[in-house]
């Protein structure tokens, strides 16, 4: 690229006719979002018909609690999916932070210091995945990997294969505590959805994410500031994952290291069902939220149909394949 | 460069001056770790991951990643011992086809969603890693295989043999070997590393890269049923809940402190085997040092990501490259 062309000749322009631009309702209609929304309708209509239970908003928004929690820590894990990264280490982190919490419970620290120790871990936490992905320059897939083991195996070695428990009373049972006749985890949830869609939508670092996740080289050589931003983004994602630690401490009033087994699945379900790009560049904070939702109908849906937790395990998975692959599949038909 | 310096440069003697030194370490703490017995647990200890360790060693070549082994191990040992239980009358060998042959199928269908729609392999092996546990349990009806459902000549192979090393040994060595043949001396094998190192290059060379890599995900999962016989010998009961969680993270440990760069195109059958040896030493090095086995997996962990750093610091020439600005 040092050299010029320095050819007299002049350079034939090809000129081609440009495609036609495809029609606004198809720009409007075909994207994941939309799919998503659309599957969330059809669930629940078919499960307001098997059961007369979810004609009841109460009622799912009370079940949907255990959801809700990774549906958190998963509007981070989107931008994260966005910005070309992944984090397959905040369910490790999650179980990671609530030990340390129990842990200095039990040391004799009054609750609201355990609970800053929680909070500072997942900032460490998050800042050393960070610090592999952005100064060592390792791909984000193997490190999270690795800090997973690590972090779910230092959880282990805090609290053994006991549990921590005995917090008092108003710590306890989050998610039974209403305003009106919403649990507080799902107000939460709501809340950390529209900063994070706002976020995202129309700040300068929100559109740069998206920039990044698109051609990281171009965005270099744009002069966004790369490796600030993602190190931002992981430590985001460790201190959402303590706070989502918490809320499982507080409403389960009691911690185990094995907290949050699988969660990683759960996370990157939801953001592969909100129909984020997992090449990164693509995706938005409505479609994890929506797909927040869904997941909440088709699982509590299988609950009440009586299908083992076990056997749930098959859905969930054959879910996330074929998420990928309808999301794919758009980007593939979208691309210019 | 002479002959000694350059086996020094390679990975396979940084592992081994690794392995060397734990072991060292050890036996100076604790005197009692030098002995042939502790070769003999450690040997014991490392057929499980061996086998499984080349399935996934050849899918990180290919620059793939496969995380569902674990459940691939305990859906092969529930099938198998399922045979075991239901057809007591059947000889041995048509448990290890149901066991290997329903890993090759799963591992298939991993090959097929990966190349099919072109899909990171890492996101649908952790669907597929929920989707086989999810069917085990559903094939098994939840159900433990009990100890005496498993018959005695299988749990005897991990016992002994005629040359007095247990059968499951021989086999994890012969299939190491095997593997060591395959992708040294066979075009495909050959084939794996050029599509490694090198994936839009590769089917420029007329290497068609789809069927060779089925094929790497189908051997995975094979030799990860495999591995699933070899836990119902050793442990002498498969349970649906238990078998194999977590497996894969102990595979990947292994196979990456061995040398295996994820980035594809460099992995060798020895240094793997290092890998797995060290990481073996270290399980059974922890209860003799009286470190609590809680340790264990936070060990792995820290270990897997100094094997990443390592990695790193030898393909960007020496530390000054690891903190360079800028590049890749």
């Amino acid at each position: 690229m040092t050299s010029i062309d320095k050819n007299p000749v002049a350079p034939r322009v090809i000129v081609r006719e440009a495609a036609a631009p495809r029609p606004r309702w198809q720009v409007w209609l075909i994207r994941p979002e939309v799919v998503t929304l659309l599957l969330l309708v059809i669930a629940a209509i078919v499960a307001t018909r098997l059961s007369p239970f979810f004609a009841d908003l109460g009622f799912i928004l009370e079940s949907s609690t255990y959801y809700i929690e990774f549906a958190i820590v998963a509007l981070v894990l989107t931008i994260v999916i966005i910005s070309g990264e992944i984090d397959l280490s905040p369910a490790a982190q999650m179980a990671l932070s609530a030990c340390l919490f129990g842990t200095a419970f039990k040391a004799g620290a009054p609750i609201p210091v355990a609970m800053g120790v929680s909070l500072l871990s997942g900032l460490v936490m998050g800042a050393f995945n960070g610090f592999f992905v952005t100064v060592l320059r390792l791909p984000s897939i193997i490190v999270t990997i690795g800090t997973l083991i690590l972090y779910r195996g230092l959880a282990q070695v805090l609290a053994g294969d006991k549990s921590i428990s005995g917090f008092p009373g108003w710590f306890v049972g989050i998610d039974y505590r209403m305003v009106g006749i919403v649990p507080v985890p799902v107000l939460v949830f709501i809340a950390a959805s529209i900063l994070l869609g706002l976020f995202l939508g129309i700040t300068i670092y929100g559109r740069q994410i998206y920039q990044i996740g698109t051609s990281e080289i171009a965005a270099i050589h744009a002069g966004i500031r790369v490796r600030r931003i993602k190190m931002g983004l992981f430590i985001a994602s460790g201190l959402t994952s303590s706070i989502a630690g918490l809320m499982v401490a507080s409403r389960l009033g009691s911690v185990r290291y094995d907290l949050a087994t699988g969660g990683e699945l759960t996370m990157v379900l939801i953001v592969m069902l909100g129909g984020t790009y997992i090449f990164g560049g693509r995706g938005s904070i409505l479609g994890t939220f929506l797909a927040a939702w869904l997941l909440v109908i088709i699982a509590t849906g299988m609950t009440v149909a009586n299908i083992a937790i076990n056997a749930q395990l098959t859905i969930m998975g054959l879910l996330l394949i074929v998420s990928i692959i309808a999301t794919n599949a758009i980007y593939a038909r979208s691309q210019r | 460069m002479s002959e000694i310096a350059r086996l020094f440069r390679a990975r396979e003697a940084g592992i081994l001056v690794m392995l060397v030194l734990f072991v060292a370490v050890v036996s100076l703490i604790q005197p009692r770790f030098f002995s042939t017995e502790t070769l003999r647990i450690v040997l014991l200890a490392v057929p499980l991951i061996l086998v499984a360790a080349m399935g996934q060693m050849m899918v990180l070549v290919a620059r793939h990643v496969d995380l569902s082994i674990g459940s691939i191990l305990g859906f092969s040992a529930i099938a198998a011992g399922m045979v075991f239980r239901d057809h007591p009358e059947l000889p041995l060998f048509v448990g290890f086809a149901v066991g290997v042959l329903s890993g090759a199928a799963l591992g298939f269908v991993n090959g097929l969603v990966v190349t099919v729609f072109k899909l990171p392999s890492i996101i649908v092996t952790l669907g597929t890693l929920s989707l086989y546990r999810g069917l085990l349990f559903i094939l098994s009806g939840s159900k433990q295989i009990d100890p005496n459902d498993i018959p005695e000549p299988l749990i005897r192979m991990a016992q002994t043999s005629p040359i007095d090393i247990p059968w499951i040994v021989i086999i994890a060595f012969g299939v190491a070997f095997a593997t060591w043949l395959f992708l040294t001396y066979s075009q495909i094998g050959r084939q794996i590393y050029a599509i490694g190192s090198n994936p839009v290059a590769a089917p420029l060379r007329g290497i068609r890269v789809m069927p060779v890599t089925i094929l790497v995900f189908t051997l995975s999962g094979a030799l990860a049923g495999l591995a699933g016989l070899i836990y119902a010998a050793r442990f002498g009961y498969v349970n649906p809940g238990i078998t194999g969680v977590g497996f894969e993270f102990t595979v990947i440990a292994a196979v990456v402190i061995g040398g295996v760069s994820i980035n594809g195109g460099v992995g060798s059958v020895l240094g793997t085997v290092l890998g797995v040896l060290l990481l073996g030493s270290v399980q059974v090095a922890l209860p003799i040092l009286g470190v609590s086995g809680f340790w264990q997996n936070a060990i792995y962990g820290g270990i897997i990501l100094i094997a990443l750093v390592i990695d790193r610091t030898v393909r960007q020439g020496g530390l000054r490259g690891l903190l360079a600005r800028g590049g890749a």
